[in-house]
């Protein structure tokens, strides 16, 4: 016997890539359905024309999200309303893979595109731990240390650090390029411009994405959080 | 001409549509769900007083348009984009004879672009040449995310797209509009990606790439190549709209886009019929970036005056009437 709390907490854990925020705060999961030991989870997205293969990485994440609650049953996590929902669907209840699913259409695997955005995702929470933090001298000497450790900025940019493998010590420098290493102390004030563009950008993504998908399910309360008129959220 | 406070703008919409999306023309189920998608967006970021009715959308006609955008929206001159969609719909999504006869009949209001698929490899470099001499075309617009039998989108960079980009120039086509943004299915070749943007620039520093929506939602990615190739501009296609829903959203990627491009290589649209271009001119008009966003300089009169329509006239070699033109030199 397991529960849809446990249900939702296990989907809870599972992000957009893209938006770096979780299923269940976007609006994502459609229903939880628990009968005895076997699930089923609907999710459903903004748009059907939202891109395929984040459609497939969120969908398959939450398969194993759920799948991995001690007890689960039968897990079936279906994509509602895609215009690939069958292939997709299909894919999963096969345990297909994304390149099972896709055929020639998939070149890539999902990995680099995951990869990609764990590090976006660092670098939008890097630039708000340090505009946070308003320093008063360089950035490019700020060490973990200088943040405030209970900040939300803070614990965010740590778990994204963890997640890409890059360091947690106190003394290790704030401020790193896409993949981590350190930017030349000149290069230090650009590389903060542009990491203030890719959090603008994610954040703006997150916002639209919400907004399109309120207007396509007027009912979008189904999520943990309800969602924000228009206005209010701009 | 829009007026408003003693200044006069002359405005281009550098990016506007005549499709056909009723359920006559659509091919299969795709065509609805694109034109839907459309739709939600018209919807989810229109003003409620400016929304259409279903039906309007599907098909609007070249009355309507004349009257919206030049009769109501305060547009000088506009420039056809279109999107030909041959999987997902039977004549098309863009209507080419319609638009053309509308171009013809109104050459001071109207300038006719069109589209080319590199995927039609020799056949299509015949057609384009033909195109290019019935249209007497000055630009192209791409869609590099489109479905042609079973490819599911293409690259600039590859082989058969250098070979019209080539013929492009011995046309004198100079100005290439790619659509770099949300909607259709993108998959691995992926429909925001602009890297393929920066390379042909790089190889064809001869013409304008224009990139439609500028890569939202990557807008980042967008910056940071056209700082790199002067010959890069942004389409504001889609990005207009947030002024409404998202003003402060707007300033960002306005701020974005002015901090790393300057001023003269923006160019507004209204991307009609997605929406109308008289809201977007006056909110445009009206607009500011908040005083708590200090990290953009505010924009002055004559920056709006470039984005609404003077960066696309010099583009399109447009002739602007003299009291809408930018003053020479301010003391």
């Amino acid at each position: 016997m397991i529960t849809a709390a446990e249900v939702w907490t296990a989907l809870a854990s599972v992000v957009d890539p893209e938006l770096d925020e979780p299923l269940t705060d976007l609006g994502f999961v459609r229903s939880v359905d628990v009968t005895g030991a076997d699930v089923e989870v609907h999710l459903r997205l903004p748009t059907s024309f939202c891109s395929p293969n984040f459609a497939y990485l969120m969908a398959s994440d939450a398969h194993d999200a759920v799948s991995a609650i001690p007890g689960a049953g039968r897990v079936t996590v279906e994509l509602d309303d895609h215009h690939d929902s069958d292939l997709i669907n299909r894919g999963l209840a096969a345990g297909a893979g994304y390149r099972g699913t896709f055929g020639h259409e998939a070149e890539d695997s999902l990995d680099e595109l995951r990869a990609t955005f764990r590090r976006k995702a660092h670098t939008a929470a890097m630039e708000r731990a340090i505009t946070a933090l308003s320093p008063t001298g360089g950035v490019y000497e700020l060490t973990l240390a200088d943040l405030p450790a209970s900040a939300a900025t803070t614990e965010a940019l740590l778990r994204r650090r963890k997640a890409l493998g890059l360091s947690l010590d106190p003394g290790a420098p704030v401020l790193t390029n896409e993949d981590g290493s350190r930017p030349a102390p000149g290069e230090a004030d650009m590389r903060l411009r542009r990491a203030r563009s890719v959090r603008i950008s994610v954040e703006g993504n997150a916002h639209f994405c919400r907004g399109l998908l309120a207007t396509r399910y007027p009912d979008v309360s189904h999520g943990r959080r309800a969602l924000l008129p228009l206005e209010v959220l701009s | 001409m829009y007026r408003k406070d003693g200044e006069e703008y002359f405005i281009v919409d550098a990016h506007i549509a005549l499709w056909d999306a009723r359920p006559e023309n659509q091919r299969n189920i795709h065509g609805k769900q694109f034109i839907d998608c459309f739709y939600d967006y018209h919807r989810n970021l229109s003003p409620a007083s400016e929304l259409w009715p279903y039906e309007d959308y599907l098909y609007y006609g070249g009355d309507r348009l004349m009257k919206d955008l030049f009769e109501d929206g305060y547009v000088d001159h506009a420039i056809f984009q279109p999107a030909h969609l041959g999987e997902f719909y039977r004549r098309g999504f863009g209507q080419t004879e319609e638009a053309w006869e509308l171009t013809r009949k109104h050459p001071d209001r109207l300038t006719y672009n069109h589209c080319y698929d590199p995927r039609n490899g020799e056949a299509g470099l015949d057609q384009l040449r033909a195109d290019a001499e019935r249209f007497g075309l000055q630009g192209v617009k791409l869609y590099t995310a489109e479905w042609h039998g079973e490819s599911r989108g293409y690259k600039l960079t590859d082989h058969w797209s250098y070979r019209y980009l080539e013929l492009c120039r011995e046309l004198g086509i100079r100005n290439i509009h790619v659509h770099k943004g949300p909607t259709i299915r993108p998959l691995d070749r992926d429909a925001f990606d602009v890297a393929d943007v920066d390379h042909v620039a790089s190889d064809f520093t001869d013409l304008n790439f224009i990139v439609e929506h500028c890569g939202l939602p990557r807008l980042e990615d967008f910056c940071w190549i056209a700082t790199q190739e002067p010959n890069v501009h942004a389409g504001l296609a889609v990005a207009m709209p947030f002024i409404h829903t998202r003003p402060r959203y707007f300033a960002q990627i306005i701020g974005e886009l002015h901090y790393w491009l300057g001023e003269d290589r923006i160019l507004f649209s209204s991307d009609y019929a997605l929406w109308t271009p008289r809201w977007l001119v006056e909110r445009f008009v009206d607009f500011q970036i908040p005083d708590d966003m200090t990290e953009y300089a505010p924009l002055t009169t004559v920056q709006k005056k470039k984005i609404l329509g003077l960066n696309a006239a010099s583009l399109y070699g447009l002739t602007v009437p003299a009291a809408g033109q930018q003053p020479l030199a301010v003391a």
